[in-house]
């Protein structure tokens, strides 16, 4: 997996690209977050329009991101998911957890509110 | 690394060392075999994705990422149907010890969603005991034929 960082008006916003799968993927996604908790960072904006796979590992890590953030009183956002994300998300219900946007201007306003 | 592979026109016998790389060797064997027989694109994602969590589950909780320990794959398709058999050679696995990671309390655990996955992506997935002495996973898919694009 690849990952570009990108810090928009105090949200850091993490391009993803290819596979957050076990043993790869999934552990890059944790230190990444890991980083921007560590560098003071509590908006997160995940952007996974370039992300071909995601495993059980991969989600794994997102939800275990998800409530990290939320517990140090932060916030974990997704954008632009492909539908073979979404129906990934939908069938474990994990849709109805995060705040999911298709547009990065709304996913950023957001952390405003 | 891979310790064995054979390969016909619609069939695939691996034989894998317990590391998380090998999992993308097979999802590419697989992917090559759903070409063959012409299954289309689709399904050939979602037969992958469950094929990742059995070997991930094989490796991970199985072999418990025993350099030792193998992990033996055999993809078939017959009869309309894509079969795929997961063997590890750890001390076996009860699945009705598994939780729904869909009930409000179990939302939001960071684990326990690979067996939901492969029901979720197969039409039959069965558990039963391997003759390595470990788990055997045996999933199967009604196939479709390829869409014209």
């Amino acid at each position: 997996m690849k990952t570009r960082i990108r810090d928009v008006g105090g949200v850091r916003v993490l391009d993803l690209e290819g596979k957050i799968t076990i043993g790869s993927g999934d552990v890059e996604l944790r230190k990444s977050i890991e980083d921007a908790v560590t560098s003071g960072h509590n908006n997160i904006l995940l952007n996974l329009q370039k992300v071909t796979h995601i495993d059980s590992s991969g989600i794994g890590e997102m939800v275990g991101c998800f409530t990290t953030m939320a517990r140090k009183g932060g916030k974990m956002k997704l954008l632009n998911l492909t539908p073979k994300i979404n129906d990934i998300l939908q069938v474990t219900q994990l849709i109805t957890v995060f705040d999911v946007y298709d547009s990065e201007p709304d996913a950023l306003q957001s952390f405003k509110s | 690394m891979m310790l064995y592979f054979a390969r016909m026109a619609r069939e695939a016998r691996l034989q894998l060392l317990s590391a998380y790389e090998n999992i993308e060797l097979a999802q590419r064997v697989l992917g090559e075999l759903c070409g063959s027989a012409e299954i289309d694109d689709e399904t050939t994602y979602w037969v992958g994705m469950a094929l990742r969590e059995a070997l991930a589950n094989a490796i991970k909780h199985g072999n418990k990422l025993s350099s030792e320990k193998r992990v033996l794959v055999h993809m078939l398709v017959v009869d309309g149907q894509l079969q795929i058999e997961v063997e590890d050679e750890g001390d076996g696995f009860d699945p009705s010890c598994l939780q729904d990671p869909t009930s409000p309390g179990n939302l939001l655990r960071s684990s326990g969603r690979g067996v939901f996955y492969m029901h979720q992506f197969m039409d039959e997935v069965n558990f039963c005991a391997g003759e390595l002495g470990g788990t055997r996973v045996e999933l199967r898919k009604q196939i479709g034929a390829r869409r014209e694009s």
